[in-house]
């Protein structure tokens, strides 16, 4: 009997990790396919969509990168991330350490309410945002959005670090202050080299977030050469009607598969600070 | 020689001094990030609001106060009722589902089964990838010609001539009412699932093991532990999980931008695009900030729910 239960359990754990799966990943699997398939193949509707009746091409990888500014929409959105994380990394560590260690109970009230800034979303102060930046003369630059998405990155990353310095012994700045370090040295010295890999969360999530956000990149920018990935390849592989499916798929599947396999690894982290370090992911 | 030493030692013992006094280094090393957010994002809220009682326009940029004349005007247009409405609905409706599935999907997570790691990382995928490239595969699986949905649809004979679903080889998901209001919703929750399900996969995992084996052995059945154990004892992380669902699917824009850009017609318009339609687009600044202010009481409760949620989560 309990062997029958167990099979009937296996049996419905696998199934609906596979529904589960299936559902989550077919748009991907539908861009790889899609990329690679010849013209005649891919617009003629008797043809079974998930097989290959004419043999697969590279002609729209080559076009995306040779005949639009799919090479510039990385180049855009992989400086404005790296900006933006050294940006992030210079004031939330600061910020995380102090609201760990150095300021007590007022400090408690100033990290939730950084927490809660995380919440004001994009869609609220885009309009206000794109006459600031109309006013430093930064629209249609990618400065714009270095400026810009701090705001999102660092309540987040101020938070996640917060916890993470939150859970080093304080003993061990403690005895580092004992031989004669500063409580600065103690902090440099003992604290950062431990906190790595909160760090290395910090950069990745920083880096992604970038990655994602669509509204300040769209209203800030609309020279296509400026562009980023998120709004360069919905915007500018549309011409009017007329979609280049092939090299839409290949643009988005490029970025979209590597970042989200990345960013799988940190998840763990990530659910800590979403859940406000109550549990332990 | 000496007093040059003498000096030296005064000098580190003056920035040791200043390296130590924890009520000078922790509002200095607050104040960039404080700073950054008070600039950034403080004053702009309050530049909204300023705007949305002014009469900005991208092509004059002087304030004048109006008063209400622009929350006047936008209630009034038809397409606000429908903005208004949908923004609620599909959040409400992808909620619903949304809670359904991640907790299913997250008792199946905590157990043990080949492959998890790669099984996690494909189930990942549409929260960890940007939204505005996975709508592009959906906008291409629902696509009015060439869907494969409606290929494989009239292959098992459930669409076309003389079938269940009527007479035409094509839904035209984005093409009718009620299937593109379905479409949006469907991609909100293939979004925000992964992430709903991870928080409370975090939360069945930090259930103390003891009280499930005690459980077990006095014979409770799997509806029983999972109704008045599991459930009762993740409500409060599901709380968070379902509040970050409603604020990441209440302002988004970029599900509806890419899907349908509101249409057809403006059926499934929702407040954020009409926004950025509006006040960027269509240059009118002041009414655009006004139609974006609608978020804000939602926001609000949200923030409020979110900070009782968490003094629940440290009593217990």
């Amino acid at each position: 009997m309990a062997s029958l239960r167990q099979r009937a359990k296996r049996i419905v754990v696998y199934g609906g990790v596979a529904f589960f799966c299936f559902f989550s990943a077919s748009p991907f699997l539908w861009m790889l396919i899609t990329m690679f398939k010849q013209d005649r193949d891919l617009y003629r509707a008797q043809n079974n969509p998930f097989l290959f009746n004419d043999p697969p091409t590279l002609d729209h990888l080559r076009l995306l990168f040779l005949e639009t500014n799919y090479t510039a929409f990385l180049r855009n959105s992989v400086l404005i991330g790296v900006l933006v994380v050294i940006i992030t990394l210079i004031i939330a560590i600061p910020a995380g350490y102090s609201l760990a260690r150095l300021t007590g109970r007022w400090g408690e009230r100033v990290g939730i309410g950084i927490f809660l800034v995380y919440l004001v979303p994009p869609t609220l102060l885009f309009i206000p945002l794109f006459r600031v930046v109309v006013a430093l003369g930064l629209n249609n630059s990618v400065w714009s959005l270095v400026l810009v998405y701090p705001t999102i990155s660092i309540p987040f990353s101020t938070w996640l670090l917060m916890g993470f310095f939150k859970a080093i012994p304080m003993d061990l700045e403690e005895a580092a202050m004992v031989d004669g370090y500063s409580r600065l040295m103690a902090f440099l010295k003992v604290v950062m080299p431990l906190s790595l890999s909160g760090v290395i969360a910090v950069v990745v999530f920083t880096f992604t977030l970038t990655l994602h956000e669509f509204i300040y990149a769209l209203t800030f920018i609309s020279s296509s050469a400026q562009r980023t990935i998120s709004v360069g390849v919905p915007t500018e592989l549309i011409r009017g009607d007329v979609f280049y499916w092939q090299s839409l798929m290949a643009g988005a599947a490029i970025v979209a598969i590597p970042i989200g396999i990345v960013y799988t690894f940190f998840l763990d982290r990530l659910v800590a600070g979403f859940t406000m370090g109550a549990v332990k992911g | 020689m000496q007093e040059s030493a003498v000096y030296e030692v005064a000098g580190r013992a003056r920035l040791r001094y200043l390296t130590d006094r924890e009520g000078l280094l922790g509002p200095l090393f607050l104040m960039p990030a404080v700073v950054y957010i008070v600039a950034l994002v403080g004053v702009p809220f309050f530049l909204a609001i300023a705007f949305s009682l002014s009469n900005v326009s991208v092509g004059d940029t002087s304030l004048n106060y109006v008063g209400l004349e622009n929350f006047r005007t936008i209630i009034r247009t038809p397409q606000f009722e429908r903005a208004l409405i949908n923004s609620v609905l599909f959040t409400v409706v992808a909620q619903a589902i949304i809670i359904v599935l991640a907790n299913i999907l997250a008792l199946i997570l905590s157990e043990d089964f080949r492959g998890k790691w790669v099984a996690r990382m494909l189930i990942m995928l549409p929260w960890a990838t940007p939204i505005a490239l996975g709508t592009i595969g959906w906008l291409w699986l629902l696509d009015s010609k060439f869907s494969p949905i409606d290929w494989v649809l009239v292959n098992v004979g459930l669409l076309g001539p003389g079938t269940l679903l009527g007479p035409r080889n094509h839904m035209t998901f984005l093409g009718r009412e009620e299937l593109a209001m379905a479409s949006v919703i469907v991609v909100h929750v293939w979004r925000m699932l992964p992430l709903s399900a991870v928080i409370l996969l975090a939360g069945l995992t930090s259930i103390d093991r003891d009280l499930l084996d005690q459980a077990e052995v006095d014979g409770a059945s799997f509806w029983r532990t999972l109704f008045q154990i599991k459930l009762p004892l993740i409500l409060p992380i599901m709380s968070i999980a379902l509040l970050f669902g409603i604020i990441f699917t209440f302002t988004d824009m970029t599900v509806v931008f890419v899907l349908t850009r509101g249409g057809p017609v403006y059926y499934t318009q929702v407040l954020p695009v009409w926004s950025f339609f509006k006040g960027i687009q269509g240059g009118a600044l002041a009414e655009g900030a006004a139609v974006a202010l609608f978020l804000f009481p939602v926001l609000l409760a949200v923030a409020i729910l979110m900070l009782r949620a968490a003094r629940r989560m440290e009593i217990t």
